[in-house]
């Protein structure tokens, strides 16, 4: 069962020197128990997005078309109100600097017991036990509950963070760079954490990260953002490696591993296209090495594979273009015209 | 073996330690005055053209080391020789000389520029301050070319523009050509890409690399990222607690590992393969708190082949193969 669906999504911001479209014509879904990643440059509109989802736009941005259901339900057509009670109950959000997202001055148990008490009639002795129920599935010290924010260390936060997260078990979890302000071994600990979790639990979540390596560890489906669309939709195992949108393969060419022998890394030359000024054809054509007189003209089609979905005008070629990707001179700034 | 004349090194730091004195409220009114044993006995060599990595996490004392090395702290015990002269002895003006060969690369480029400065000013201030260059248009020259060196062509766009104006891969090589503009023979880099989208990290260490080859500098890169390392230094220090817990050659250290925590740390790294799930077997727990650091070897509440004997002694630091030292009590000198 689609569990929430996304229709033809577009964000806009209002901002001195013009609109800014985000999040451009987007559709996507996920279903029951699935765990999207969804990867991306900064700036790509990852977080608009789910901003979106959550109900939670800045003031200058809006939705400007498009429908999000959520268990067959148009959440942007809700109050404020019906949105609220939905919020943390339904559809949580581990945000991306959650190390400040706790408050300083309260104690743990209490931001914790109060989350709870605010959308379930419970009594505060419940709500305590089901902190300390939370704390065990996330790995810290019953003990520990009582403590202020600064007493803990920033794996430990994290950990708190996703603890209330979970507090009401919610259908979907929406964790925006989870670790990306971590140590390698608390981020691990972390990661470890979380596909625990939700082996057990029968939710869904969008994790989204710049770090395809986080992706590969814990998703089971990717979608990949350029310049606010998706370019590419697919299983993980099949998008790590079959890629099929020339910016995957760069993104996958740019990560580091320690597995096997030392490959050269390869940047994408350039950087991503301004938003501000609208965009004919492909947004990735200024930074392909692979594109075409036709890439500049026209908006790629969607080319539906097994499982998913890309965005590319040469996608016959694909295979070719596969092996091209893999080599360092194909990258090289002269190759790319302007 | 340490002596003063040893040229083939550009940096030397002989069983250097550095304490901070930290005042700890352990529950008591008064505040109680203990010692951080920040750097605890390290000893570094780099040979010009080579690039040393520092790995280890947040607190462990990477960047303490690499403020000893630049003078910027002055160590409690231990000298610290480059080319020839022992640092911690220099006076204000020995230092101003010091600084210009000894040059740092900071974490986050949206910090380390001056918002309110063009990029040219931006270079061209080392450039005042050391009196290099007669005449402003020769300055503005050096600071050309510096740029198109690290990949900012043509330089003339640029010269011109605030940091604002700039992308963070851009800023970042601005910082290197700040960095370089003074013919340094040290550099070091201090978590250079962290803060750097994935996709343009590549360019980056590719470009650090390429200059430390061609300027033949000695280069000392930190980063909590074994697989970022991996692509730019030659050798890898593994610190844990304010230690050297190993020390080999990169591709050496990658392949055959020696210490419980060089191993959950390549562990912990996640692979960019959904074949590869990670798994933590080699590490329980956080890393303490380093104003009390356990007794004995200090990795040992955390370390999974903890023995009897890692609990009471600190372990000495052994060859274990040519070049390779390690930390730890697993392994004894085969030669002894």
């Amino acid at each position: 069962m689609k569990l929430l669906e996304l229709n033809n999504v577009s964000i806009d911001y209002k901002t001195i020197e013009g609109n800014i479209r985000a999040v451009d014509k987007i559709c996507l879904s996920i279903e029951d128990g699935e765990i999207l990643g969804l990867v991306g440059e900064s700036g790509c509109g990852k977080t608009t997005l789910i901003k979106s989802i959550i109900g939670l736009l800045p003031q200058n941005g809006t939705v400007a078309e498009g429908e999000i259901f959520f268990e067959n339900e148009n959440l942007l057509k809700l109050t404020k109100d019906e949105m609220r009670k939905k919020r943390w109950k339904d559809i949580s959000m581990i945000t991306q600097s959650a190390m400040n997202s706790l408050n300083p001055v309260y104690k743990i148990s209490w931001q914790i017991v109060e989350a709870i008490q605010a959308h379930k009639e419970i009594s505060k002795e419940d709500a305590y036990k089901r902190a300390e129920e939370l704390f065990e599935l996330v790995g810290l010290e019953k003990g520990r509950l009582n403590d202020y924010p600064h007493q803990y260390s920033g794996g430990m936060k994290q950990r708190a963070i996703i603890a209330m997260a979970l507090a009401l078990n919610p259908k979907i979890i929406i964790a925006d760079e989870p670790t990306t302000a971590l140590d390698v071994i608390v981020q691990s600990q972390i990661l470890e954490r979380i596909n625990k979790l939700l082996e057990n639990y029968q939710g869904s979540m969008i994790l989204v990260t710049h770090d395809m390596s986080v992706i590969a560890q814990t998703c089971t489906k990717v979608a990949v953002m350029y310049g606010g669309k998706i370019v590419e939709y697919g299983e993980v195992n099949q998008v790590f490696k079959e890629p099929n949108h020339p910016y995957t393969m760069g993104l996958k060419n740019a990560f580091p591993s320690l597995v096997g022998e030392k490959n050269d890394l390869i940047s994408i030359p350039g950087i991503p296209p301004n938003l501000l000024n609208e965009i004919k054809g492909c947004r990735f054509k200024d930074r392909c090495p692979f594109s075409i007189e036709k890439c500049s003209q026209e908006n790629p089609k969607k080319t539906n594979i097994e499982e998913g979905f890309f965005y590319c005008h040469r996608e016959e070629e694909r295979e070719k273009l596969r092996v091209l990707a893999s080599k360092q001179e194909t990258w090289l700034q002269e190759n790319i015209k302007e | 073996m340490s002596s003063l004349q040893d040229s083939r090194y550009i940096l030397e730091a002989n069983n250097i330690r550095k304490d901070f004195n930290v005042k700890v409220k352990n529950n008591k009114i008064v505040a109680e005055e203990k010692i951080l044993k920040a750097v605890d006995n390290i000893n570094l060599k780099i040979k010009p053209g080579e690039t040393l990595g520092l790995v280890g996490e947040s607190g462990c004392g990477k960047t303490t080391t690499a403020k000893l090395l630049l003078g910027l702290y002055k160590p409690t015990e231990g000298k610290i020789i480059c080319e020839g002269t022992d640092i911690t002895a220099f006076k204000r003006k020995q230092l101003k000389a010091f600084r210009k060969k000894a040059q740092m690369i900071f974490q986050d480029p949206y910090e380390s520029l001056n918002p309110r400065f063009k990029i040219k000013d931006v270079l061209i201030e080392p450039l005042i301050i050391h009196k290099i260059g007669s005449n402003y248009k020769e300055q503005l020259k050096i600071a050309e070319d510096i740029l198109e060196e690290v990949g900012l062509k043509p330089a003339q766009t640029y010269l011109e523009r605030y940091p604002h104006e700039m992308s963070g891969g851009q800023r970042q090589r601005v910082a290197i050509a700040r960095a370089l503009i003074l013919n340094p023979s040290l550099l070091i880099a201090d978590e250079p890409v962290s803060m750097l989208d994935v996709s343009i990290r590549a360019g980056i260490l590719s470009l650090l690399r390429k200059m430390i080859k061609e300027r033949n500098l000695a280069a000392i890169c930190i980063s909590h990222d074994l697989s970022l390392i991996r692509y730019i230094s030659d050798y890898t220090a593994v610190m844990y607690l304010g230690k050297i817990v190993e020390i080999a050659p990169t591709e050496q250290l990658i392949k055959k590992r020696f210490h419980p925590y060089t191993e959950a740390l390549l562990e912990a790294v996640p692979n960019p393969d959904p074949d590869f799930k990670i798994s933590l077997q080699n590490i329980k727990g956080e890393a303490p708190n380093p104003v009390d650091k356990p007794n004995g070897c200090s990795f040992h509440p955390r370390c999974v082949k903890c023995m009897e004997i890692c609990k009471k002694e600190q372990p000495q630091q052994v060859e274990i193969e040519k070049g390779h030292f390690v930390l730890c009590h697993l392994h004894k000198n085969k030669n002894s």
